[in-house]
């Protein structure tokens, strides 16, 4: 699976990262990789560890193997290096309520910032240049309490886009959303690892919403990686099936992306 | 509405809305002029709010200099007053005697009580943002718990023949209590909830063993019992000389981590993706806070209530930002001790109120009229 890594470890490569939380083995020997500007998502059922090995990748979990970004070995940097190379979005990030939202996009600034020092000129522009890029310009002075739930997601991407990162973790980027909403963030995120070439790792529960937006996913169950590839070779009515223990056909789309409809059991006479 | 938009920040343009107020009824300005402006990460109101917080400890003084027991002429004393500065040269008319009362007597109060206010203040402001609760305060973590002890110990046994051992044990008692509760909240497992558990199981049980060693002594109930109310009475320029030292040290170090209190808002695990680390900063913040705690508690006693509602009124005057509550905590808190101070020594004169009772009693109610005003509900 790691014949497509041309580009010589630029991206994100993890091999064989191991979590355990609260001594129990969560994730085990998960590898995987994506190019610069790629976007990842990992797939699984409830409990498969996506979540985990998004938080280890991030650092934010103690963990054994090898996590890489563009070639640098993250897992010995320090915090603060660590955090203007990786953005983490937690699934429901903690929106303080009275904060405004540049106020909250300028946190993003944090690792960029010496110790003692207090965000400059640039790092209010940054900060504004995000605000702007995420079309929230008119929401800057907003307290976050006064946000709905599509300026939530957007506002904790702009805090995460504020601090420069190669490789953006976005944990369930849309679970709280209607679909609408969903495709709009989902749209933004892939135009933004387009055209500023963030690598970018989403765990994503509706497989056909992760097909048609990563171009590799990456298929756990109980902590380990079942299948990885395109979104064509893993997302296949018999893995599916077996994985999730659930009854669905899986077609293509005009694309050739897989498109997976849940189907009821028959009924008995 | 001042339309220099391209000019950079004008502080003091109170153009934006937002602040403590809630989202209110107008939402986004109307003018769109203004749209380049709000992207601006600027804060227009800055200037103002520190400038009605030094005008307010600068009255706190001029009413707490005039006001007192002897009847100094007021126009006199600010003639003595200015006089002192550079460069002016002003005959004031005061005799000897009232300059005295002035310059050794009332002065040196003045000044201790700014420095314990702020200090109590702005250790209540840091506390806060550390446990991300705007309930604590240095009574919940051990703080005061352990200054009384400490200096109820000091009286019992060494009774009134050293009454200079008292603050030193307070002092003492005072980090003792936190540095025990941080210990007993660290191996409960990291997190603010274990820590804040454990200072209010070891304030319980220090309460305990003071409540047992008056029990035993009870012919020093009534000396331990100001000492717990609080005083600034008997204040001198060698007592605020003494405290000063310690409380730059952690007011300075408190101020400097407004920013990280205000990522730590987040939670810890946003705050470690940021690069921060949560435990250390936590760690530093409440030592530097319990410093200052037990160096104000020392020379004043157990003063309760600054630490809670001047940093609530400052978030209701200039935003929750840590950046700002903390610097505004240490200004208003500096001017209401004062000011209570003020009240303390001069409503039952030549008697004076214990000032711990003064701040309960005008805090408590300030503090209801606060939490009634704040329309946007705090979780």
């Amino acid at each position: 699976m790691s014949g497509d890594l041309a580009g010589a470890g630029a991206g994100l490569a993890v091999a064989g990262l191991d979590v355990d939380v609260e001594r129990t083995p969560i994730v085990r020997a998960v590898s995987c990789a994506v190019g610069p500007g790629g976007w990842l998502a990992l797939i699984g059922p409830n409990g498969a560890g996506k979540s985990t090995l998004l938080r280890a990748v991030a650092g934010l979990l103690p963990h054994r193997g090898t996590v890489r970004v563009d070639g640098t070995d993250v897992t010995r940097l320090r915090p603060r290096e660590r955090a203007r190379l990786i953005a983490y979005v937690a699934q429901a990030p903690v929106l303080p309520p009275d904060m405004t939202v540049q106020e909250y996009v300028l946190l993003g600034r944090t690792p960029h910032l010496g110790y003692l020092a207090n965000p400059g000129r640039q790092d209010r522009e940054a900060a504004a240049r995000t605000i702007a890029a995420l079309d929230l310009a008119g929401y800057a002075e907003r307290r976050l309490a006064a946000l709905s739930g599509g300026e939530r997601q957007r506002v904790a991407l702009a805090r995460a886009l504020a601090q420069e990162p190669r490789l953006l973790l976005l944990d369930e980027p849309t679970s709280a959303l209607d679909l609408g909403h969903q495709q709009h963030v989902l749209d933004l995120i892939d135009e933004l690892r387009t055209t500023r070439r963030l690598t970018v790792v989403t765990t994503l529960h509706d497989l056909t919403t992760a097909a048609q937006y990563a171009d590799r996913l990456v298929l756990l169950d109980h902590g380990r990686v079942r299948a990885s590839g395109a979104p064509a070779e893993v997302v296949t009515q018999e893995v599916i099936a077996g994985v999730y223990a659930a009854r669905v056909t899986v077609t293509a789309d005009a694309d050739g992306r897989p498109v997976v409809t849940p189907v009821r059991a028959t009924r008995a006479g | 509405m001042p339309g220099a938009d391209g000019a950079p920040t004008a502080p003091g343009t109170p153009e934006v809305p937002g602040g403590p107020g809630g989202p209110g009824a107008s939402g986004v300005p109307a003018a769109s002029a203004a749209s380049a402006a709000r992207t601006r990460v600027s804060r227009p109101r800055a200037a103002r709010v520190y400038g009605i917080a030094v005008a307010f400890l600068v009255i706190a003084l001029l009413v707490g200099a005039m006001a007192g027991a002897a009847d100094l002429n007021p126009l006199a004393t600010a003639a003595a007053l200015l006089d002192r500065l550079p460069l002016v040269h002003l005959s004031s008319g005061l005799s000897p005697l009232d300059r005295a009362v002035l310059f050794q007597i009332r002065l040196p109060r003045l000044v201790l009580g700014a420095l314990i206010g702020g200090a109590l203040a702005l250790a209540g402001a840091g506390y806060q943002g550390v446990f991300r609760n705007p309930l604590v305060d240095s009574s919940l973590l051990g703080s005061s718990a352990g200054a009384g002890l400490g200096a109820t110990i000091a009286i019992v046994d060494l009774g009134t023949s050293s009454p200079a051992a008292v603050p030193v044990a307070a002092f003492v008692g005072s980090l003792a209590g936190v540095a025990f509760a941080y210990a007993a909240g660290a191996a409960g497992g990291p997190g603010t909830a274990t820590l804040l558990l454990a200072g209010i199981a070891v304030s319980m049980f220090l309460t305990a063993v003071q409540t047992y060693l008056l029990q035993r002594s009870s012919q020093d109930i009534q000396q331990v019992y100001s000492w717990l109310l609080g005083s600034l009475s008997g204040a001198t320029w060698h007592q605020a000389a003494a405290v000063a030292p310690y409380l730059a040290v952690a007011g300075g170090t408190v101020l400097l981590h407004g920013r990280h209190l205000d990522v730590l808002s987040v939670g810890d695990e946003e705050a470690r993706s940021l690069g921060l680390h949560p435990a250390r900063i936590r760690l530093l913040v409440v030592a530097a806070c319990s410093l200052a705690t037990a160096a104000a508690v020392a020379v004043s006693g157990l003063i309760g209530f600054v630490g809670i509602v001047v940093p609530h009124a400052v978030r209701r005057l200039g935003g929750t930002s840590y950046r700002r509550v903390l610097p505004l905590s240490l200004l208003f808190g500096a001017g209401f001790l004062v000011l209570a101070d003020t009240l303390a020594r001069t409503v039952v004169a030549p008697a004076e109120l214990p000032i711990g009772v003064v701040t309960a009693l005008i805090g408590s109610p300030a503090f209801v009229w606060i939490l009634r005003s704040t329309r946007a509900v705090r979780t």
